[in-house]
C-alpha cells in the first residue's frame, strides 16, 4: 500500500539568490531575496503562502523568533505554520519533511522553506584577506588552551579515524574533490565554476587541518535559498515541472561520531525508500550534503552504494563525475559550487529533477536522493524527489 | 617563566575547576559516576548512560592511548602562531574517557593512532597546569 505522505506534495518554486562574497545585504533581505525568487518561479503569489519555515545562518545570530521577522519583513498574513529549525545542515530536508506532513494533513496548502546566512565581510581594504575560517572556527571554552578551535577540526578527528579503521586514504578524500569540481565546472552559477581542479592540485593545495586540505572543506557563502512546497492538486497547476515528494525520513545516531563513523542516513535509507516504493538502484541523481569530501564518502556508504568503509575506494574509481556511473552532487555541491547548508543539495535535486541542469543535466533524471547532515555527522535527513507522483 | 604565556588559558568553571584544581597538583581527574560508575570527560551534571545526576571526580592512571588526532595549520589565535602546524589530539585514557589535549616530545610527523601515551603536566602560569600527554613505552 502507498504511504499516504508518498507524491502528495511536491515542491514547485525554487529561489537562488546570488551566492558567495555577495556584500550589502542581510540575512534577512537575503532570506526575502530568495523568497520572492521561489514564488515567481512558481507562479506564486505571497498571498498564496500560508506557511514560513525558516533555518537561520550562524549571521542571524541571536536574532529570535526568525520566521515571525520574516513573516513581517514580507507583510505575510494568517500564516497557518510557521517555524525557526536549526538541525544543521539536516534542516534543509527537515523543513520539506514538515511542510509536506502539514500540508498533507490540511494544517496548510502552501508553504516556502528558506535558508539564508551573511557570514562573510568584505575585504579589507589594506588587502587582508577576509577568512571563512574566522565564521565557523568556534573558541570552544577550555579546549581552546590545547588550539583546539572550529568545525574544520572536529571533522578532521572523525575522518582521522576512519582512514585508520577502513584505510580510507587522501586520494580517496582527493577525488571527491575533483569529482565535483568537475561537476562545477559545468555548471556557471557555481564559485569555482571557472576554476579546473586535479589531484595533484589538490595534494598542492595548503593543509587547513591534516587530512583535510583547502578543497576537503566547503565553500562559505553568502546568500538566500528558498523552496515553496504546496499539495500535489495545485502542483500540477505551477508554471515549473512539480518536482514531487516521494520519500522523507530522518535518523539522529546520537553518541560519538568518532564511535560510529556513520551518518543518519543508516536510520533515514530504508524508511524514506519504503515511503517512496522505490530503491538504490532507482535513484539517477545523488544529492549529498558535503561539508567535507569526508562526509560525501560516509554518506555514500551510509545508504548502500558501496559497502561499509569502502566510500574511499568507490569515488577513487571515478563513478561519482560527469560520465560516471553514479552522478554525485551535480551542481558541484557544497565543495565547489556554493553553501547553503542543506539547502544546497535540495536546489540541484530540484534542478536535476525539473531537467534545467543545462551542461550537467543527467540524461536520466526521474529520481533523485537528497540528503541533509548537521553537527558532526549529528543529525541527518533524507528526502527522495521525483517527477511522476507515484 | 620570563616571556608572558600568551595563548588562551582555560576558564575555571563550575563544572571543570576540580580538573584544573588536581591539575595544579600535578593530577590528573576525570569524573566518575556514582551510579554505574563510568569515567567521563569533560564534566557534566548528568550521566547520558544512567541519567545519574551524582558524579564524583576519580583520579585516573594518566595512561592511554593516541584515539585521533588533527593537524591545525591556520591561527585561530595569535598565542599558536608560532607553533603552526601543531597537533590537537584526543587521548582515550585506560580508564574509557577521552580528552582532548597536545602531545609533547613527539615531532607531528610521528603520531599515530594508538600510540601509548602518559600524562604529564606543563605549568604554564603560576596558577594555571594544563595536563598534556608524551609517548611511553608500551608495556
Amino acid at each position: 500500500m502507498t504511504h499516504p505522505l508518498s507524491g502528495a506534495t511536491a515542491i514547485v518554486g525554487l529561489g537562488i539568490t546570488p551566492q558567495g562574497r555577495v556584500y550589502g545585504n542581510t540575512p534577512l533581505g537575503f532570506a526575502v531575496d530568495a523568497v520572492q525568487l521561489a514564488l515567481a518561479d512558481a507562479g506564486l503569489e505571497r498571498g498564496d503562502l500560508d506557511g514560513l519555515l525558516l533555518n537561520p545562518g550562524l549571521a542571524w545570530a541571536d536574532m529570535g523568533m526568525g520566521s515571525f521577522q520574516l513573516q513581517q519583513a514580507m507583510g505575510l498574513r494568517d500564516l497557518r505554520l510557521s517555524a525557526t529549525m536549526n538541525l544543521g545542515g539536516a534542516t534543509a530536508c527537515a523543513m520539506i519533511q514538515h511542510a509536506a506532513q502539514a500540508i498533507a494533513a490540511g494544517l496548510a496548502t502552501t508553504v516556502a522553506c528558506v535558508f539564508s546566512d551573511a557570514p562573510l565581510k568584505p575585504e579589507r581594504p589594506e588587502g587582508q584577506r577576509s577568512s571563512s575560517g574566522s565564521a565557523y572556527g568556534f573558541v570552544r571554552g577550555w579546549e581552546a588552551a590545547y588550539g583546539y578551535f572550529g568545525v574544520n577540526a572536529m571533522y578532521a578527528l572523525v575522518a582521522r579515524r576512519h582512514m585508520h579503521r577502513y584505510g580510507t586514504t587522501q586520494d580517496h578524500l582527493g577525488a571527491v574533490a575533483v569529482a565535483q569540481r568537475r561537476w562545477a565546472n559545468l555548471s556557471p552559477a557555481a564559485q569555482m565554476h571557472e576554476q579546473p581542479l586535479t589531484l595533484e592540485d589538490y595534494h598542492r593545495s595548503r593543509w587547513i587541518v591534516e587530512p583535510f586540505h583547502l578543497f576537503d572543506c566547503c565553500l562559505v557563502s553568502n546568500g538566500g535559498l528558498a523552496v515553496v512546497v504546496t499539495g500535489r492538486e495545485r502542483a500540477r497547476e505551477a508554471r515549473k515541472p512539480p518536482v514531487y515528494i516521494r520519500g522523507m525520513a530522518q535518523g539522529h545516531l546520537g553518541g560519538d561520531p568518532s564511535d560510529t563513523l556513520s551518518s543518519g542516513a543508516v536510520l533515514s535509507r530504508e524508511p524514506a525508500f519504503r515511503m517512496a516504493g522505490l530503491t538504490l538502484r532507482d535513484v539517477d541523481v545523488v544529492e549529498l550534503y558535503d561539508c567535507y569530501t569526508f562526509t560525501v564518502l560516509v554518506t555514500l556508504e551510509d545508504y548502500g552504494f558501496c559497502p561499509k568503509g569502502e566510500g574511499g575506494p568507490f569515488a577513487a574509481e571515478h563513478v561519482t563525475g560527469p560520465g560516471g556511473r553514479l552522478a554525485v552532487n551535480t551542481g558541484g555541491g557544497q565543495l565547489s559550487s556554493f553553501y547553503m547548508w542543506g539547502m544546497t543539495p535540495v536546489s540541484e535535486g530540484v534542478i536535476q529533477v525539473r531537467g534545467e541542469g543545462g551542461r550537467r543535466q543527467t540524461a536520466k533524471h526521474d529520481v533523485a536522493l537528497v540528503s541533509g547532515n548537521g553537527g558532526v555527522l549529528s543529525t541527518h535527513s533524507t528526502l527522495i524527489l521525483a517527477r511522476e507522483p507515484s | 617563566m620570563t616571556a608572558a604565556y600568551t595563548k588562551p588559558l582555560p576558564q575555571a568553571t563550575r563544572e571543570m575547576a576540580p580538573f584544573w584544581e588536581a591539575a595544579r597538583r600535578h593530577q590528573l581527574v576525570v569524573q566518575r559516576c556514582r551510579g554505574c560508575g563510568a569515567h567521563r570527560f569533560p564534566a557534566r551534571d548528568l550521566c547520558s548512560r544512567c541519567l545519574s545526576r551524582e558524579a564524583e571526580w576519580a583520579p585516573v592512571s594518566g595512561r592511554g592511548t593516541v584515539f585521533s588526532y588533527a593537524v591545525m595549520h591556520q591561527v585561530y589565535h595569535p598565542g599558536f602562531a608560532a607553533e603552526v602546524p601543531y597537533a590537537v589530539v584526543v587521548i582515550e585514557l585506560e580508564e574509557g574517557a577521552r580528552l582532548v589535549s597536545n602531545l609533547v616530545g613527539c615531532p607531528v610527523g610521528a603520531i599515530a593512532i594508538g600510540m601509548p601515551v602518559e600524562a604529564v603536566f606543563e605549568d604554564v602560569t603560576p596558577e594555571v597546569t594544563l595536563p598534556k600527554f608524551r609517548p611511553r613505552a608500551r608495556r
